[in-house]
């Protein structure tokens, strides 16, 4: 279990799934996507690949875009990874369950333990989960219903999973992530100011939070790659996407800020969380 | 063994009494039949009226483990208690000679009495599983015991039954064994036999009238059954009383007896045994939220066994690795390290480690198993607990419940409050701090919460539990929680007013607080216990002595343990207790309290509709007269609350080794540290209410947060003979005669308690930036130290737990100072530097709230970090130009100090030697002293650290440090010991460039049990120092806090 609160975004690899030119029609999945410059969408997906390896020096797995998945680039949604388990998700939308395929054989060639969901009543998007390093908050949302979360529940039992509402057509990680072990970051919209202040309720662990004026600037990655001790990374979307936010992301003073940019994807839903999945093979080490 | 004939007799006519029919079966019948046995309630009646003596020393637990059920019955492992009862038995026969049989008949027909009613219960026990069996296996016994009494002509017959028995086959020889039993327990039942040592004068009086004694029988955390007898309106504090004594338990206050009407619903209780089925379970009843601030091992043992319970019970869930490693910590604190060579390693069928086990989690057990070796039992318990204390359902007693529009939910009450679940999802939690009020009503619960921020009127939320009981009993378990976990003093009970109404229910015992207050009292050495299979028993690091009494009683019992150990294997089985210790150390401070006890419980027995208000101490009750008050005034007032709450209540400490062992720990508090900070920072900008929001919640439990950094930190080590702290004071007084007159002080002040925190700190970067920026406050003599630090964090400053520690370090010290008067003899001259490394005196308030709550040193901790540390000065001073090169200096002194150690037992004396015994490490440091400096006379200004202004002056040094090693003159090592400290004067003299030297190194080792305050420590050490040696200067300090494990990480 490690210490509590430290575990929180050790990782060696990450994954992340290449952008499918049917994303760019917006015709693919036919759930009436916009339509995106794929190019630039491409662009940027490959950049935050870079860095990932690069700069954060994780081992990066891409998985090929499939066409008949216009959203499989939003692998965030399709699992949810904790130490050495992963549960593979039964996302909202049915055209997206096959998302999970490629993921999970991803994940299990990784090492990792598969925890399927099940339960054909349950719904749960990945990025409805907000691990704080502690305990498990599961947005309530549009996505995810009370069956998903318990099954998060029942996976994670070493941890207290919580559920907060989440009103409006938001994640629960679109609202708010982790800037560091005890500190949670949150939008300013009032979506994201009450799923705070339910968070807040619900745990009994001492968490600060700081907020920004940009909900997507919150959906924000801490990670800690390589050895343990070294100095954990934030990745967050920098000041081409989000320029009023860089000012109070400044304050997160103990981790490297790094920032990337997602503007193209955004315009499908995507986030930082949604685009990657990382983890890490020797969780317990 | 005396009485063993004479009562042969009476076993006979109480057989005869008895169920004549169920004593034909043969005892080769019991085996097979057992598992039916249990089934017919007619069994299990008619043995009802055997006196449960020899029940009592059933295990339940371990024969339903074991698979061989002729061999389950191993009673051997029983005798302890039976022996410790036979004991008692003969003392009381001959004193109370001969005495009517009445009461004897009295008892039987209670026990009858009482069974039936435990019959009719439909389970009383705690797990659904456990207890169909338990009981089962109960009636079984029974029944063999009656086959056995139709035997007895055999046995007489037999010139020596016993030793006849011990030869033929185990379950003979139980037989016979029980058969004593059964003998003795009649004889006592006739003779009328007090159940009590303690207790025996005041009873016996009593008892010549009306011994209405009955038998309480207690199943215990290892599975063996307790059982005494009490006489009947004894309260059930006494028989818990009896029950930590037996079990040599000091540290109570987190335990309880339990009885259960049904599997979900526990409940301690300890009204009027009268009322009461006769069969309680001894539990643990407030989970320590930190068991590491338990003061005793054996504390930390019996709770390990009930989350071992807990755990295989599925009350505890948890993940399968955390299944693994617990069940990996369980087996090393059992078997001690893994043998390959011992089967019993490596079959690990034997043991539970979760509800449901496979062979894959035994297989991963197993592995996890081979990394631990070295453990301790205690360790590996210690361990065990870090791990499960952080499970999401540690300590979180459940309730089912429905809410108001009839959902199901559970209810769960913990230490912080109030967790609302549904289906294993968190739904809502209500913090202590946000209830005002918790009330039942019928089968309703409500619980009236502070209004939201931005809310007006309080509200009140209803829950329905499935009886009228589960609501009083949920109500009377968030009573005792909020208390026990909240309140610095228990509340009194109500004042009856006339035609009041409601429970005057109130938690009697001690508080968290308290108990741990007292626990620092504690001053025994570590009881020696058994654990279930271990045989290496419990280590006691600082070589306590267990009196030589225990130990013979210990090898009495050692013979039953291990056989219990071949029966089953892995069960908790009987744990040896030293009777004689108990008597001797236990001192109930709950006496007092019984009064209490039964006040509140007598008048919960007649409640219906209660209410409570629930004061959160001072501070709570302040804001119900001030509600709608605003936050920060509220906050402002809970600190001085904290304050004097701080200063009142002394915490516990834990000892170094503890709070080493437990990274957690340290990582906490600076991690509060963050928090305030960051809250600070925050809520500045964009949104202020944002921060009130956690600050409400979180600032409400401020109480609890500040209460805890000085109860997690600093936690009684005191008596706890296994974690010892061991402490080092280095004082390297040089001397130099220098040509050149100069005067020169470099004190270097290294944040080592700071910079400890950092180094290893696995991340939390906002904790690092506080961190840092207390030293560079420190230097500045706290100028600005309070910018990054809460107010809440220098009231920590207040915080006197370190007081009672000063006494004893001064005591110390003063037998060092008669040690610096030897040395001084020494033709002492001149010169000063005066550089402390790591000197843990703060200047500033941040500093010292992380010191007080986190005196955690590792030694190798140290010598990372320090040179980051000294780095970082010389940044910041620009004064210092050698902080590498000391640093370098002072590791080698460090070598040094482990020579003089060395020397310790050869050189008790003074020695002076014309010819140096020249050391190889003793010849570095002096090439290290290089550092020449002149100017005999002049004083270093004591003022300086004692005020704990510190200056820095850039040290004249010739650049090459340890260039020239100069010529060593004399050398000479003085050693002297008291009983807690060891002085080791290192006295070298050195000419080196016409520049003679005289450097005397003092190495004062002190050991004991308490932390040690390292400030005063050095404090004085430095003034007496110099008091000893006007003409020299003190120019390194260096203290190092080890604890005996850990030395190997020194050098």
């Amino acid at each position: 279990m490690g210490t509590p609160g430290e575990g929180l975004g050790r990782c060696s690899h990450a994954l992340i799934r290449g952008v499918p030119e049917s994303l760019g029609s917006g015709e693919g999945s036919g759930a009436g996507l916009p339509a995106l410059d794929l190019a630039k969408a491409q662009r940027e997906h490959g950049v935050l690949g870079g860095k990932l390896r690069q700069r954060l020096g994780l081992q990066l797995l891409e998985l090929p875009p499939e066409e008949s998945l216009p959203l499989g680039p939003l692998l965030g949604d399709t699992a949810v990874i904790q130490g050495d388990t992963a549960l593979i998700t039964r996302p909202w939308s049915p055209a997206r369950r096959p998302e999970v395929d490629g993921v999970r054989k991803a994940l299990q060639d990784l090492g990792l333990r598969i925890v399927e969901m099940g339960d054909e009543n349950a719904t749960l998007d990945g990025t409805d989960v907000l691990f704080t390093g502690r305990e498990f908050f599961v947005g309530l949302s549009k996505w995810t219903n009370h069956r998903g979360a318990e099954i998060v529940a029942d996976t994670f039992q070493d941890f207290a999973v919580s559920t907060v509402p989440v009103s409006g057509p938001s994640h629960l990680r679109s609202l708010c992530g982790m800037g560091g072990p005890r500190t949670v970051v949150a939008g300013s919209s009032e979506a994201a100011q009450k799923a705070v202040r339910a968070m807040a309720v619900l745990t009994n662990h001492p968490y600060t939070s700081l907020t920004l004026p940009d909900d997507a600037a919150a959906d924000c990655l801490f990670l800690r790659p390589g050895l343990p001790g070294a100095s954990p990374f934030l990745l967050h979307r920098g000041g081409g996407d989000l320029p009023t936010s860089q000012e109070a992301l400044q304050k997160l003073t103990d981790v490297t800020l790094v920032p990337v940019s997602c503007s193209e994807l955004e315009k499908v839903g995507a986030g930082l969380s949604s685009l990657c999945l990382v983890l890490s093979t020797r969780p317990h080490s | 063994m005396t009485t063993e004939v004479g009562p042969e007799s009476e076993v006979k006519k109480e057989s005869d009494n008895l169920g004549a029919d169920t004593a034909k079966e043969k005892p080769k019948d019991e085996g097979k039949n057992q598992e039916n046995q249990p089934s017919d309630p007619e069994e299990g009646k008619s043995s009802q009226s055997l006196p449960s003596a020899d029940r009592r020393q059933r295990s339940p637990r371990h024969q339903k483990r074991e698979k061989d059920p002729s061999e389950s019955r191993g009673i051997s492992r029983f005798i302890p208690p039976w022996l410790k009862k036979q004991k008692s038995y003969n003392l009381v026969v001959a004193k109370d000679g001969g005495d009517k049989k009445e009461p004897t008949q009295a008892v039987v027909e209670e026990q009858i009495v009482d069974k039936e009613e435990e019959d009719s219960l439909p389970e009383e026990e705690r797990q659904a599983k456990g207890d169909a069996e338990e009981t089962a296996q109960r009636r079984q016994l029974e029944v063999k015991v009656e086959v056995k009494e139709d035997k007895p002509s055999t046995s007489v017959a037999e010139p020596q039954p016993v030793k006849e028995a011990s030869k033929e086959r185990e379950e003979e020889k139980e037989e016979i064994q029980e058969e004593k039993t059964e003998v003795a327990v009649a004889k006592r039942e006739t003779k009328e036999v007090q159940t009590n040592e303690l207790r025996a004068e005041k009873e016996s009086q009593k008892a010549t009238k009306k011994a209405k004694t009955v038998q309480c029988r207690v199943t215990l955390l290892d599975g063996t059954e307790y059982s005494c007898d009490l006489e009947k309106r004894a309260k059930g504090q006494v028989l818990f009383d009896k029950v930590c004594e037996h079990l040599n338990l000091l540290e109570k206050d987190y335990f309880g007896l339990l009885f259960q009407e049904n599997p979900e619903q526990k409940v301690f209780n300890m009204p009027s045994i009268l009322d009461l089925p006769w069969l309680f379970t001894f539990n643990v009843k407030f989970y320590p939220p930190d068991p590491s601030q338990l003061t005793e091992d054996i504390t930390r043992y019996f709770l390990c066994l009930q989350l071992r319970q807990d755990i295989a019970s599925g009350r505890l869930p948890c993940s399968f690795v955390t299944h693994a490693l617990l069940g990996s910590y369980t087996l090393q604190a059992e078997l001690g390290d893994y043998d390959p060579e011992d089967p019993g390693h490596d079959d690990l069928s034997n043991f539970q480690f979760a509800p449901t086990q496979t062979k894959e989690l035994e297989e991963k057990v197993a592995e996890l198993h081979k990394i631990h070796r070295g453990l301790s039992p205690a360790q590996a318990d210690s361990q065990f607990l870090e791990n499960a204390k952080r499970l999401s359902m540690y300590g979180v007693d459940l309730h089912r419940a429905k809410d108001s529009e009839g959902v199901d939910i559970k209810l769960g009450v913990c230490a912080n409050g109030l967790l609302i679940y549904k289906d294993r999802l968190r739904i809502n939690r209500f913090a202590w701090p946000k209830i005002l009020k918790i009330s039942y009503k019928r089968s309703n619960f409500y619980i009236k919460v502070r209004p939201a921020e931005l809310e007006q009127f309080e509200s009140t939320i209803g829950f329905k539990l499935p009886k009228h009981r589960a609501a009083k009993r949920l109500w009377k378990v968030c009573v005792e929680h909020h208390t026990f976990y909240r309140l610095v003093s228990p509340e009194q009970p109500p004042k009856a007013k006339f035609l009041t109404l409601g429970s005057k229910f109130r938690y009697s015992g001690r508080t968290q607080a308290q108990t741990r207050q007292a626990s620092i009292l504690i001053d025994r050495p570590a009881p020696h216990f058994e654990r279930t299979s271990s045989k290496r028993g419990s280590r006691s690091l600082d070589g306590t002595l267990i009196g030589v009494e225990d130990q013979s009683l210990m090898k009495e019992f050692s013979g039953p343990a291990e056989e219990a150990f071949a029966y089953g294997p892995g069960v908790v089985s009987a744990v040896g207790v030293q009777v004689e210790d108990s008597r001797r150390d236990v001192r109930s401070p709950t006496k007092a309290l019984h009064v209490q006890l039964s006040e509140g419980k007598k008048s919960s027995l007649r409640v219906e509709g209660d209410n409570i208000y629930v004061r959160h101490s001072n501070l709570m009750l302040e804001d119900l007269d001030k509600a709608q008050e605003d936050i920060l005034k509220h906050q402002a007032s809970i600190s001085e609350l904290k304050r004097n709450f701080m200063e009142s209540t002394p915490e516990p400490r834990p000892s170094e080794w503890e709070k080493r062992r437990i990274t957690p720990l340290s990582l906490q508090t600076p991690g509060r540290k963050g928090d305030h900070l960051f809250k600070d920072i925050l809520p500045t900008k964009e949104k202020p209410q944002m921060a009130t929001a956690w600050a409400a919640e979180g600032g409400a439990e401020e109480a609890d947060k500040k209460r805890s950094p000085e109860s997690e930190g600093p936690c009684a080590g005191a008596s706890d003979a296994v974690k010892s702290s061991h402490e080092t004071l280095n004082i390297v007084e040089e001397k130099k005669r220098a040509e050149v007159g100069k005067d020169e002080r470099v004190i270097i002040i290294t944040e080592e308690m700071n910079g400890k925190e950092l180094s290893p700190g696995s991340g939390p970067g906002d904790i690092r930036k506080v961190e840092l920026l207390a030293p560079k406050d420190s230097t500045s003599l706290s100028s600005e130290s309070s910018s990054s630090s809460s107010s809440i964090e220098s009231e920590e400053d207040d915080v006197g737990e370190y007081r009672p520690h000063h006494r004893v370090m001064e005591g110390t010290i003063r037998e060092e100072q008669e040690e610096y008067e030897e040395a001084e003899e020494e033709p002492g001259q001149a010169v000063k530097v005066v550089e402390r490394e790591e000197a843990v005196p703060e200047a500033s308030p941040v500093k010292q709230a992380g010191a007080s709550a986190i005196p955690v040193e590792t030694v190798t901790q140290e010598n990372v970090v320090a040179p980051k540390l000294s780095g970082e000065k010389s940044i910041n001073e620009g004064t210092i130009k050698q902080a590498l090169s000391e640093e370098t200096e002072e590791e080698q002194l460090k070598v040094n100090g482990e020579v003089s150690r060395v020397d310790i037992d050869v050189l008790p004396q003074i020695i002076c030697c014309s010819e140096p015994p020249v050391v190889k490490t003793e010849m570095v440091t002096i090439s290290d002293a290089s550092q020449r400096t002149e100017i005999p006379t002049k004083q270093v200004p004591i003022v300086q650290t004692e005020t704990r202004t510190i200056t820095y002056e850039a040290p004249q040094v010739d650049g090459g440090a340890g260039g020239d090693s100069g010529t060593l003159l004399t050398a000479q090592t003085i050693t002297s010991e008291s009983v807690s400290t060891t002085t080791t004067t290192h006295i070298t003299k050195t000419v080196k460039g016409g520049i003679s030297e005289t450097r005397i190194e003092k190495r004062i080792v002190i050991t004991g049990d308490t932390d040690i305050d390292h400030d005063q420590a050095l404090a004085q050490a430095i003034k007496e120092a110099r008091e000893q040696h006007p003409d020299m200067s003190v120019t390194r300090v260096v203290v190092h806090k080890e604890t005996e494990l850990e030395e190997e990480g020194e050098e």
